[in-house]
């Protein structure tokens, strides 16, 4: 079974929105494409993981940046709409500015017939200086008839 | 019979949670993850609550791998910071009484968290304990095993390393 890469981003936006951890962070998909994926999340007092300075905890970023690569991996035009992360490292270059927006990007820039392998990075409006990057490997569930 | 008479149980146990629970309930995302830790000694075990909202695949269900990040990344940093604080109250260099959500110490912050997924995460409460492997002036290395039903099927593990809040006053970094 093949899909069309429009369909298919349109099947992954309507997953990835209806997944209630994702909506409980307040998550957005932004734009979807062919092994790339954009997802933003808002500050919020109840993601914050040091009271003193208000930035939020690093969980909530590789929250973000997983659901981000598992998108990417979903919208790759080689993977079926399946995934689970097998492994994901995140690098924190710098504390997120409380109060703004997170966008993540991750790019699926690899798959073969089990694995999908990830990298993402998050800012937030300072464009020029990434709060984190990460790198990581997903599975790729593919449906049994499929098997070569 | 020099010795100094221990201290009552009861008020050495309350001295001890008073600064467990002010660590933890100072940081909002561990109230919103609904993640607690229980105290044996100096030893915690992380628990998760189950709840709906932390589901990231909802066919299955299974937990969102950014819920089982977020549970392990929780129980090293109060890991760490726990066993700081713990030292500082039992040798005396910090009185209990005077701790307040002011005056606690800095929070270690996280250089990089690894995350191995080893099996999906049921739709029930997690287990989680951290192990301080390397514990310097300025760095820490910290992994973390998780569990569920079975303390022997580990779900989740992670290895991260940290930047120590320095120990002189007000978390400004030593150079």
């Amino acid at each position: 079974m093949t899909l069309k890469a429009g369909e298919k981003a349109r099947i992954a936006k309507q997953f990835i929105e209806a997944i209630p951890f994702s909506k409980a962070l307040g998550m957005n998909l932004d734009d979807i494409g062919d092994g790339f994926a954009v997802i933003s999340m808002p500050w919020s007092e109840d993601l914050v993981g040091d009271p003193q300075s208000g930035v939020i905890h690093g969980g909530a970023v590789s929250a973000l940046m997983d659901t981000c690569g598992g998108a990417a991996v979903m919208s790759h035009p080689d993977a079926p709409a399946g995934t689970a992360t097998i492994d994901l490292r995140i690098d924190y270059m710098r504390p997120a500015t409380p109060g703004q927006r997170i966008i993540a990007r991750a790019e699926c820039y690899n798959v073969t017939r089990s694995v999908g392998f990830v990298r993402a990075s998050a800012f937030d409006e300072d464009e020029d200086r990434p709060v984190a990057t990460a790198a990581g490997a997903f599975t790729v569930e593919r449906p049994k008839e499929a098997k070569a | 019979m020099n010795r100094p008479r221990p201290e009552p149980v009861q008020v050495v146990k309350e001295r001890r949670d008073r600064a467990l629970e002010l660590l933890v309930k100072g940081v909002p995302y561990a109230r919103f993850m609904g993640i607690e830790f229980d105290r044996r000694g100096d030893e915690l075990t992380a628990i998760m609550h189950y709840d709906e909202k932390l589901i990231g695949n909802p066919f299955l269900p299974a937990l969102h791998g950014g819920a089982i990040a977020s549970f392990l990344e929780m129980t090293a940093i109060i890991g760490l910071s726990w066993q700081t604080l713990w030292d500082d109250i039992e040798t005396g260099r910090t009185a209990a009484e005077d701790l307040s959500p002011e005056t606690m110490p800095r929070l270690p912050k996280t250089i990089d968290f690894t995350v191995d997924y080893l099996r999906a995460g049921l739709p029930r409460d997690a287990y989680a304990r951290a192990r301080v492997n390397r514990s310097g002036r300025r760095y820490a290395s910290v992994h973390v095993e998780a569990w569920q039903d079975n303390r022997d099927k580990l779900f989740a593990q992670a290895t991260g390393h940290f930047l120590m809040p320095s120990r002189n006053g007000n978390g400004a970094r030593v150079g």
